[in-house]
């Protein structure tokens, strides 16, 4: 009784779908607060809609689960949703601020490992580090010698798209290496002293490498176009850690194979986990399956993020990442 | 200076071929078939000498080539030449440093990152269309952790620069403290080792730091712990790390140089936490080229009576 009693007193929380971070996390987060799990008992049925709907507040969802209007209408109590993501893309925005429910996202927990594999990429896409990587193993060094040059790193342009809190890290890193950093971003930034580039055509026409940090919006949907690519050069390299649809991908595929531009690193593709069959024969390009923020430093950030997020909201204080 | 005989002891760089081809009378050492009788019958033409990391002038071939005035060598690394013989015989030495340091050390950070995030058996895993049946594993972060570095020179500090933008804290072994440094100062390598999640090995090769890595250090730096070197691979006993990785004792290794290039150890190809890569420290377009110009305008320089541009004896 006294369980059962102690169990009521944890604020609902409604899980939309298994996330990594709700998967490695389960048990921390059911000892703070009383897990509705959609996927046992779906929000539409008569049952959720009885016992729960009224009282759930808070929902914690993530990439793989669209938060929509529909859902949204079974629950009418609700005023939070917190996705364990950096992007929003996935919920219809719109309807919640019609509905008066606060987003809230990952915040910065994920900003250094996302940079870190943006960096990571791009200096195995100029030094060819995992083509090198598989030369070795194929037992080729013996046989067929040395292996082709590369491209130095210090000295290069480097475009960011988006210089949010990832883009920023990306910059801090890559001027280490003595890159040249310029950036494009919906508005320019008055206290970051870089360049600043309103079209991303003019920025990809004075840089030899494009860093993609930016959300999926509609205005960025497609944004790196065949336009732009052409624009970045025969010399020009593409790191992708965003969103695989700000980027045309049926045009840059063909850039590539056509040699328009030289190399790209991508996290993420527009049909994941679906990759175009064309990359996969080609030696200049970096492929991961969106795994940039997959550490478990930072799903173990996340959670106290999270939690964070959630336990501000229980407690009528300001979210920590609205 | 058309008649002055260059060996070049092995290809390294068709750029740096041709520019000697049209300066000197350049003999191609490995394209010699007796190679003793030829060293006997050209010694009179001959008064320099290009190597590089994988052959240079030993004492045997110093003393065959009567004539030897100058070892040019085409890399930064000098474990090749016999330094000490060389003074003693008043032939000058010459390699190519700073041009390659920003190379190495972005080298170094990318082979972190490589074994860390494991960025090449992700590449591996979608190429292979293992995506579509699940998701791959979580990683390692990188940004924050220690870093350890052997040898605080050109490159060793490159490396530091580099890594301190992922705020990692850095801590070095040198053979003596360097007391301008801001890093934290460890008198020995298991110490440092020790008190290190990623150790990089960025001194020369000598004597006295031949096999640095033993199996000591590779237990201080233990399951979770990241070996990458960027040196020599003498500097590694090579078959400890082998087994300390292929058990699971070291948690990773980045390498660039191994004992016998460029044979590998076949027990590393199937392992994830590993990046394997055929010795490509400075292996741009841009820094080859500038290495090249080195050697030339070092070798130019001596037979113009001039000083040397990068000299080391």
């Amino acid at each position: 009784m006294a369980e059962q009693q102690r169990h009521n007193h944890l604020p609902k929380l409604l899980v939309l779908g298994i996330s990594p971070v709700f998967r490695l996390h389960e048990q921390k987060f059911a000892q703070r607060f009383e897990i509705l799990r959609a996927w046992e008992t779906p929000i539409f049925t008569e049952e959720f809609q009885a016992s729960h709907a009224p009282h759930v507040r808070a929902m914690l969802c993530w990439g793989g689960t669209p938060v929509t209007a529909e859902q949204l209408s079974h629950l009418p109590a609700l005023r939070l949703v917190v996705t364990s993501s950096t992007g929003v893309n996935h919920i219809d925005l719109r309807e919640c601020h019609r509905r008066g429910i606060a987003v809230a996202n990952s915040g910065n927990v994920y900003a250094q490992d996302v940079a870190d594999t943006a960096v990571g990429l791009l200096i195995d896409v100029l030094r060819r580090i995992s083509a090198a990587d598989r030369y070795v193993r194929g037992g080729l060094w013996p046989v067929k010698g040395e292996y082709p040059l590369g491209s130095k790193l210090a000295g290069k342009r480097v475009g960011i798209i988006g210089l949010g809190n990832i883009g920023l890290e990306v910059a801090k890193r890559l001027e280490a290496f003595g890159c040249i950093i310029c950036y494009n971003s919906r508005k320019k930034k008055p206290s970051v002293p870089l360049p600043f580039y309103l079209d991303v055509c003019d920025l990809a026409a004075n840089c030899d490498i494009l860093v993609i940090c930016c959300a999926l919006t509609d205005k960025t949907h497609h944004m790196i176009n065949k336009e732009v690519l052409l624009a970045l050069g025969k010399e020009g390299v593409v790191v992708n850690i965003a969103r695989g649809a700000v980027i045309d991908e049926k045009a840059f595929v063909q850039c590539l194979v056509q040699g328009d531009i030289a190399g790209a690193g991508l996290d993420v593709f527009e049909c994941e986990p679906n990759v175009p069959k064309d990359l996969l024969e080609l030696e200049n390009v970096v492929l991961s399956p969106h795994r940039a923020v997959f550490t478990a430093d930072s799903f173990g950030d996340c959670f106290e993020h999270i939690s964070g997020n959630l336990e501000a909201f229980f407690s009528n204080k300001p979210l920590l990442s609205p | 200076m058309e008649a002055i005989g260059v060996l070049m002891m092995c290809p390294m760089s068709a750029y740096l071929e041709n520019e000697l081809d049209k300066r000197f009378k350049l003999f191609r050492f490995w394209n010699q078939p007796q190679k003793e009788e030829f060293v006997k019958e050209k010694a009179n033409s001959i008064r320099a000498i290009v190597g590089n990391a994988s052959a240079g002038a030993d004492a045997k071939l110093i003393d065959s080539l009567s004539r030897l005035e100058i070892v040019a060598s085409y890399s930064v690394g000098l474990d090749k030449i016999d330094l000490g013989y060389c003074k003693e015989k008043g032939i000058r030495v010459s390699n190519t440093p700073d041009v390659l340091t920003e190379d190495v050390a972005d080298l170094a950070i990318g082979l972190i990152l490589a074994t860390l995030r494991q960025i090449c058996a992700c590449d591996r895993y979608v190429r292979s269309g293992l995506w579509t049946k699940g998701d791959f594993k979580l990683t390692t972060k990188f940004s924050g952790k220690s870093v350890g570095i052997i040898g605080l020179g050109r490159i060793g500090l490159a490396v530091a620069h580099r890594a301190e933008a992922f705020g990692c804290p850095i801590s070095y072994y040198t053979r003596s403290e360097k007391p301008d440094s801001k890093y934290k100062y460890y008198s020995n390598v298991i110490d440092l080792a020790s008190n290190c999640q990623i150790l990089v090995v960025a001194c020369p090769l000598t004597k006295e730091t031949r096999h640095i890595i033993n199996r000591e250090v590779i237990d201080a730096l233990g399951p979770k712990g990241v070996l990458i070197n960027i040196g020599r691979g003498p500097h590694v006993d090579e078959p400890e790390l082998v087994s300390a990785l292929v058990e699971g004792r070291l948690g990773g290794a980045g390498l660039d140089v191994f004992e016998n290039e460029p044979e590998v150890p076949e027990q590393l190809f199937g392992l994830d936490n590993v990046v394997l890569l055929p010795h490509v420290g400075s292996g741009t377009v841009e820094t080859r080229n500038a290495m090249a110009d080195l050697v030339i305008g070092n070798l130019e320089a001596h037979f113009l009576g001039k000083p040397l541009l990068t000299p080391v004896v």
